[in-house]
């Protein structure tokens, strides 16, 4: 937040004098009168607990950090808790010469979101989401979206992958810019594999990204396509091998809201809601290898990063590689649309909370920090 | 028929005479409200929100945030941030400001003393309002030792200073008296720099208050108001035998004008200690303890016996007037310093300095009224040298003080 209310310099009484209008001043007697500390339990919404009784008992006793109440994940129609798996394969079938074929509706529309307790941001969706459907797919699938702009504005879907220019989803291009009530269709061949994303591309972009178009993309390796140990990797990968099965794979798209248009956001988090995976922690188990999918869609903040405590993880950046392309890393950062996938294991570790989040502090206080919670033998699932 | 009405209608009681335009405005309001022809042009426009933080104490373990809501509509503070960071809060009774009303916040927040810190609080649209905390330091308590304390600062900043400045009275006396003049116009240089001044402060609070306590009216119109009273206080008394007001009634004037603005100053200053700035607090301390021995000077310029008045005891007061005098200008320091220590509160402030702006204009005519006729009972002219060079000397010597303050 840019925002500097006014400086700090009072070496004259004129400044000084409008730094009393909301400096600290006094009234101490009669304040201690009137102590809000206690509060009135009864009153209403914010009648928040009062800090001593604040939203983790014990834990949090002495640091009454965070935000106050909680997110209305049914109003808003989406939760961040099932977005981390909720992938979309799509209606699949098979094309006559045997390519898959996985065909997706697309709807873009208007929707307030609560982004924070008590805060709604006047979004752009894909499907009522943000972020929008996370399609899941296999490198060489034949992909065709079915977009319906149901918006107010124009909008397009441009996905990071190889298509040809007229499915390229911006302006003037192809079908260019689809307008409120108009429908078009991408179709294209997913590739290479990897962890990429969609997004608009009508301008002004800066606005239409960090309203909420955007959406994690994900193409599998397909294993038959390789040899040896990296057939065995790109099986891991896929989702439709079992050897998938031993890993637990969440999707996060790091975003940001500029809720008071100063180009500079409010509100920053993983998947949307501020501290969604704090007030509820993600649980996780030891005997299955972490996966996360990383993208960055965070508008105004040329970097967004990811740091994991107490732990270290083997990074793939853009996914695109059967290799790391970095190992025992505890934090990495993506610059805006860059994206990547993290492999951690927590096996043997004290069971407990662990922490995640921005290192960029600012990001981390404003909403984009969480735990994981490592369930111990016989606990969660 | 229309006197048939005349005669009809004069036989209503006044009360119901009176009442008849308060019905009938009743019902066009209720008619408006009904029909509302401002609905074409508010269709689908968000609520207004617009919050203004008046003041942040810093207390222990938290922050104390009294907030107004400035706008038509209700706003809810959804959320609070602390330096850029969600912070937990509690609003007595709850987070809901109603139009016009206002409500206390309370942030628990491990404050860094001596270092500032940003208050933001977020409404539901995610509107950011923000005050800043210059530097947190825990507010002293009330307490007799702080009450003796602010006393004697304003004793220091008012009293004292006036009664240094009344001690040139003596060789005031023994000036040539085409000089005298040219003390009034010291004295007058000295009202003008504090007029300004005093309106310049009173815009600066009155641009931060609440929009609807409508900050520049109030002062200016208190000012404008207070100079009125003034006048008609005194319209009827202090005058000597030939209409003219004497020498004592003037610096009395110009006494409480001064000490009305000295109030302010002392607003300030026990501000400032209550702010826990008191290094801030002795620099300000000592430079309106230098700005202020010129207003001695000030009030004890129409003292000094004019042509035609003999310049022995009859001109002359005692030691004791002088106190008084002083008393006036400079206890009201006092008083700022416990109001400014105890319960600063911008409004109140914008209106002292509203009253300062009326009672320093009413000085300033009184003394160039004196000024004038004194000129012209020795027929000499108004703008002189003397004088051009008393008034500039007035307001340099306040100006440059001033950079102290």
């Amino acid at each position: 937040m840019a925002e500097q209310t006014r400086q700090n310099s009072f070496l004259n009484r004129r400044s000084f004098l409008k730094s009393l209008l909301t400096g600290g001043l006094s009234l101490t007697g009669i304040a201690a009168a009137r102590r809000v500390l206690g509060g009135d339990p009864a009153s209403s919404k914010a009648s928040m607990p009062p800090p001593e009784g604040a939203r983790h008992e014990g834990e949090e006793h002495e640091n009454p950090f965070g935000a106050v109440g909680e997110v209305d994940h049914a109003r808003n129609g989406f939760d961040p808790q099932e977005m981390l798996y909720d992938w979309d394969y799509g209606e699949v079938s098979s094309l006559p010469d045997g390519q898959t074929l996985r065909e997706y509706e697309f709807v873009a529309l208007d929707k307030e979101i609560e982004i924070a307790p008590g805060i709604f941001f006047p979004a752009w969706t894909y499907n009522g989401r943000v972020p929008g459907p996370s399609i899941r797919c296999v490198e060489g699938d034949r992909i065709r979206i079915h977009f319906r702009n149901a918006g107010s504005h124009p909008h397009t879907i441009h996905f990071h992958g190889v298509h040809p220019a007229s499915m390229d989803g911006v302006p003037g291009i192809g079908a260019g810019d689809i307008q409120p009530g108009e429908s078009t269709v991408y179709e294209f061949d997913a590739l290479p594999f990897g962890c990429h994303l969609y997004h608009c591309h009508s301008t002004p972009l800066k606005r239409h990204i960090h309203k909420g178009l955007y959406g994690a993309f994900v193409v599998d390796p397909d294993p038959e396509l390789y040899t040896g140990k990296g057939r065995e990797i790109a099986r891991t990968r896929n989702h439709q091998y079992p050897e998938n099965q031993a890993y637990n794979e969440m999707m996060m798209v790091m975003n940001g809201f500029d809720t008071n248009f100063d180009d500079d956001n409010e509100v920053y988090a993983a998947n949307t809601v501020a501290f969604a995976y704090m007030d509820r922690p993600i649980p996780i188990r030891g005997d299955q290898i972490q996966r996360v999918y990383l993208i960055n869609t965070t508008e105004f903040d040329s970097v967004n990063s990811f740091h994991l405590h107490a732990n270290f993880f083997d990074y793939y950046d853009h996914g695109t590689t059967l290799e790391p392309t970095l190992t025992t890393v505890d934090t990495i950062s993506q610059i805006q649309g860059q994206r990547g996938i993290l492999e951690f294991s927590f096996q043997d570790f004290e069971p407990g909370r662990y922490m995640f989040h921005a290192h960029q502090s600012e990001f981390a206080e404003l909403g984009w920090m969480a735990f994981f919670d490592l369930q111990g033998e016989g606990e969660g699932s | 028929m229309a006197e048939n009405t005349t005669i009809k209608k004069s036989g209503l009681s006044l009360g119901l005479k009176i009442a008849l335009p308060v019905l009938a405005l009743i019902l066009t309001l209720a008619l408006f409200v009904f029909t509302d022809p401002t609905a074409v042009f508010q269709r689908g426009l968000p609520p207004v929100e617009d919050l203004t933080i008046t003041r942040v104490e810093v207390v222990e373990g938290g922050f104390r945030v009294q907030v107004y809501n400035d706008g038509p509509d209700p706003v809810e503070i959804a959320q609070v941030l602390v330096d850029e960071a969600y912070w937990q809060f509690t609003v007595n009774p709850d987070a809901v400001v109603p139009p016009l009303g206002s409500r206390e916040v309370f942030i628990p927040y491990p404050w860094v003393r001596y270092e500032a810190h940003v208050v933001t609080l977020l409404t539901p649209a995610g509107m950011t309002f923000s005050a800043e905390v210059p530097l947190a330091a825990p507010l002293p308590g009330f307490g007799w030792n702080q009450f003796w304390a602010y006393g004697l600062i304003g004793v220091f900043v008012g009293v004292v200073p006036v009664i240094l400045g009344m001690l040139w009275f003596p060789a005031l006396r023994q000036l040539d008296r085409r000089w005298l003049e040219a003390v009034l116009a010291l004295t007058l240089g000295l009202l003008v720099f504090l007029l300004l001044d005093t309106f310049l402060e009173a815009l600066e609070l009155a641009r931060e208050i609440p929009e609807f306590f409508q900050g520049v009216p109030l002062a200016v119109l208190t000012g404008m108001l207070t100079w009125l009273l003034l006048e008609a206080v005194g319209s009827g008394s202090g005058k000597n035998a030939s209409g003219e007001r004497s020498g004592l009634y003037l610096a009395g004037l110009i006494a409480l004008g001064i000490g009305i603005h000295n109030m302010g100053e002392g607003l300030v200053i026990g501000a400032a200690f209550a702010a826990g700035e008191s290094a801030l607090g002795t620099f300000l301390v000592v430079g309106f303890m230098l700005h202020n021995i010129t207003e001695g000077v000030g009030i004890a310029a129409p003292l000094l016996p004019a042509d035609g008045e003999e310049g022995g005891a009859r001109g002359v007061p005692g030691v004791l007037t002088f106190l008084w005098l002083a008393l006036l200008a400079g206890a009201p320091a006092s008083i700022g310093a416990w109001i400014g220590g105890f319960a600063f509160s911008p409004v109140l402030a914008t209106l002292f300095f509203g009253v300062g702006l009326g009672a320093i204009w009413q000085v300033i005519l009184a003394v160039g009224g004196l000024l004038v006729r004194r000129a012209e009972q020795r027929e000499s002219p108004v703008f002189s040298w003397p004088n051009l060079a008393g008034f500039t000397l007035g307001v340099l010597v306040m100006y440059l003080t001033g950079f102290l303050t």
